[in-house]
């Protein structure tokens, strides 16, 4: 057993690097963001996403997406639930991290770890369950078997929450992936360091490589390049500026693609029932209607 | 002795020996105006200073009406009325009113039906039997289906309150223009929304014999409001500001437009656009049945049909059979005529779709594709094209990859059910597509893989009110039809 000794000891720095296809590079842009605590100390040096980056991880997310939609939505629901598993086994080092590094107290960064943990339960819970919810089966007046099931949209950018570094990651990517989506997560704001982290969670989550990829800089910088990018089928939105709203609403209809600007709970507190619904997975799925006859 | 086939001692083409007897619907009971303004507050406005049109019968070219175009402060009066309607009646008004008003228009409807079905047939050029039995029985039907939702709209959406949106701005294509203008005004009506639409230019008359409808109905003023025009007009209904959704079905080139020109506005948008379908035959489909599919999955409605069965993909084995007996149906398939009962495929729309159409068989021809039309005798005047089958086409022709929006028919082949999903997959479109096979689980698996909003499995191009209907990618977003049809003018939280 280690025993304590009165050394001054230096701390190791962290690297920080994008989450892409189930792996960690550094950004391929070579650029960098200096994050610094709410008190000014130095935390890291995080990447600077690029355009490139954002295509990447596109590649990435496409490449996922089909085994991911193809997965039983049991273990779709299971894979959501480990993640939850892993938090709470680490949620010391985020709420610590929060506490230090964004400037939480004690109470609120415990209260965010406990809602992106029960987030990510909530959402787990309903991947085989919100097929039998807002599908249907139709009493059509002629001799046929109709139905409808919504599917995933496919691949879709995120751009998280501009609060709650945690809880806002997990808010932005959770209704989305439920139904078989995957994502590409933009991540701008001060304290991007948490999102990498988080990205360790998924890490050990068996979630497949590609179906979450977490990129750290400017959104203004790789905005544009979203509404265009030919392979993105949808893009959901948190915390959206009017001109985001304009924006990202002109690119997207060069491939008619779906667009959804989720509303920012009262007072941005994301712990809010009101940042949780079955209703948020529905922008970003199809709903395909079958029919075939019935005869001898 | 020469080798006999089966199929040759079933063929009886009577076609080849005498001709059908004409079995003209008579027309002496419609009576229609010499011109149409618009509907607006409850009242049928004038043409006035405003400039018009002609609307024509596209099978004889003879003019029909003159139609109003309604400018800018036109359909500003109608948001108006739709606005005030809005907030001092319809939105107030509790859901089992609506729904008694919308019944209303649903029966009345029934009770017209056959004038209203003649009047489409003159405007448009779809043969009357289809217009008889498809498209006003479904306007019916529409109306009927989404009235009962009015007063239940609690139960529609578990767990979330439900709200209207407000003037709801809608724009509506020429290929099925009653039975559209139902898809958009009944779900409006239902959710408690107020409305402006515009009926294509082509098409308006059943539009104001619907107005005439929704007034004898006795719909409080401005609930409903139809403005005729072109795309002036609907672009001002679009990017009016005090409307609150808009809804649109036609080309995927105009929903882009609508898209990016509500970005950043807050108005709630669904797009019913374009599409590309393709209806796949494999080796073990009973191949007379798909070839009945495949026929209605092209030729109804001349084509003119954004979920038409316009890309066949055929299992490699059987491609000659069934291209040898389409061919042999095809040319049974009466074209003429829209007012005859007999008729399977009418007038082209106008004289515009009928050059794109031409324009889109040419490059066929030019690009190598092998173009096939049965014998059949065209009227003088008026737009009609022959049913047309291209064979030897690749998935990069123009034929293979652009709506031609007619009757024309692109064949292609596959081996593998892997090949024929990439092959149907491979489109920005993603309306429809139609499964022919004798196995439920193959059927099941593709139907799963394919992008594409509605699956017809061993048949093909059917509708009903309680079916949602709308597209993946390029063919736009939203649905129209069944629960899911409610969304689009609810506010669900």
């Amino acid at each position: 057993m280690a025993k304590a000794k009165n050394t001054n000891r230096l701390d190791v720095y962290k690297t920080f690097k994008l989450y892409i296809g189930g792996a960690f590079p550094r950004t391929e842009s070579g650029r960098y963001i200096t994050e610094e605590t709410h008190k000014g100390a130095f935390v890291a040096n995080i990447c600077r996403a690029s355009r490139k980056d954002f295509r990447d991880a596109v590649v990435a997310a496409r490449s996922a997406h089909g085994g991911w939609a193809a997965r039983t939505p049991f273990n779709r629901s299971q894979i959501l639930h480990r993640m939850a598993e892993m938090l709470e086994s680490r949620r010391h080092g985020f709420e610590h991290a929060l506490r230090e590094r964004a400037g939480y107290s004690k109470a609120d960064a415990g209260a965010e770890v406990d809602a992106a943990i029960d987030r990510l339960l909530w959402y787990g819970g309903w991947a085989d369950k919100f097929v039998q919810v807002f599908g249907a089966t139709n009493p059509v007046a002629s001799p046929h078997f109709n139905f409808t099931i919504p599917e995933s949209t496919g691949v879709l950018a995120t751009l998280a929450p501009k609060d709650a570094p945690l809880l806002g990651l997990v808010t932005s990517f959770a209704p989305l992936i439920v139904s078989g989506n995957t994502v590409v997560a933009i991540v701008d704001h001060d304290h991007r360091s948490i999102a990498i982290d988080f990205a360790e969670i998924l890490h050990c989550s068996d979630l497949p490589a590609g179906v979450i990829n977490i990129l750290t800089g400017y959104r203004d910088e790789v905005l544009d390049h979203i509404g265009g990018h030919r392979d993105v089928d949808g893009i959901a939105v948190f915390d959206a500026t009017a001109e985001e709203r304009k924006s990202i609403g002109i690119e997207a209809a060069d491939t008619v693609k779906r667009v959804h600007f989720y509303d920012t709970p009262k007072g941005g507190d994301w712990t809010a029932d009101e940042a949780q619904s079955p209703y948020w997975i529905l922008p970003f799925v199809e709903f395909k209607t079958a029919w075939h006859p019935m005869g001898y | 002795m020469g080798k006999k086939t089966t199929t040759s001692v079933r063929d009886l083409l009577f076609g080849d020996l005498w001709e059908y007897a004409p079995a003209p619907q008579s027309t002496d009971f419609v009576d229609l105006d010499d011109a149409y303004g618009h509907y607006i507050d409850g009242e049928f406005v004038d043409v006035g200073a405003e400039d018009s049109f002609q609307t024509i019968n596209p099978a004889t070219e003879e003019p029909l009406a003159d139609i109003a175009c309604a400018d800018e402060a036109t359909v500003d009066r109608a948001v108006k009325a739709a606005r005030k309607a809005y907030d001092t009646v319809w939105s107030k008004m509790p859901g089992r009113e609506r729904a008694k008003y919308i019944y209303r228009i649903a029966r009345m409807i029934q009770e017209k039906a056959r004038n209203l079905a003649v009047v489409e047939t003159m405007d448009g050029g779809k043969p009357i039997k289809e217009s008889r039995d498809v498209d006003i029985p479904l306007a019916a039907a529409h109306f009927f289906y989404y009235a009962g939702w009015a007063d239940k709209l609690d139960y529609a959406f578990p767990g979330a309150q439900v709200r209207s949106l407000g003037v709801a701005g809608q724009v509506i294509p020429w290929n099925f223009p009653l039975l559209m203008a139902a898809w958009k005004i009944a779900p409006a009506l239902a959710t408690g929304n107020t409305i402006v639409i515009k009926p294509a230019e082509t098409t308006p008359l059943t539009a104001m014999l619907l107005a005439e409808i929704i007034d004898e109905a006795g719909l409080p003023p401005g609930v409903v409001n139809i403005v005729n025009g072109k795309g002036e007009t609907g672009a001002a209904i679009v990017n009016h500001d005090d409307v609150d959704k808009v809804a649109f079905t036609g080309s995927t080139e105009v929903g882009k437009i609508i898209q990016r020109a509500v970005a950043g506005t807050g108005k709630k948008l669904t797009l019913e656009l374009g599409g590309k379908g393709a209806n796949i035959i494999f080796d073990d489909a009973p191949i007379d049945q798909a070839v009945e599919g495949i026929v209605n999955g092209i030729f109804f409605n001349q084509g003119h049909v954004c979920c038409a069965g316009s890309r066949l993909l055929v299992q490699e084995n059987i491609h000659e059979e069934v291209i040898q007996k389409l061919k042999r149906r095809m040319s049974t398939l009466v074209v003429g005529d829209p007012l005859d009962k007999n008729t399977d495929i009418g007038a082209i729309n106008s004289r515009e779709q009928y050059e794109r159409i031409a324009e889109l068989v040419a490059s066929g021809e030019d690009e190598g594709a092998e173009k096939f039309q049965p014998t059949c005798s065209l009227p003088d005047s008026g737009y009609f094209f022959a049913p047309t089958v291209f064979t030897d086409v690749t998935p990069s022709h123009r034929i293979a990859q652009e709506e031609i929006f007619g009757p024309v028919l692109s064949v292609l082949t596959f081996r593998t059910p892997e090949e024929a999903i990439k092959k149907a997959n491979n489109t920005p479109y993603g309306l429809a597509c139609g499964i022919w096979t004798d196995k439920g689980s193959k059927l099941f698996r593709i139907a799963g893989a394919l992008k594409a909003g509605v699956i017809w499995g061993n048949t093909y191009n059917k509708f009903d009110p309680s079916s949602p209907f709308g597209g993946y990618k390029e063919s736009g977003f939203g649905r129209e039809g069944g629960v899911h049809g409610l969304l689009p003018y609810l506010e669900v939280r």
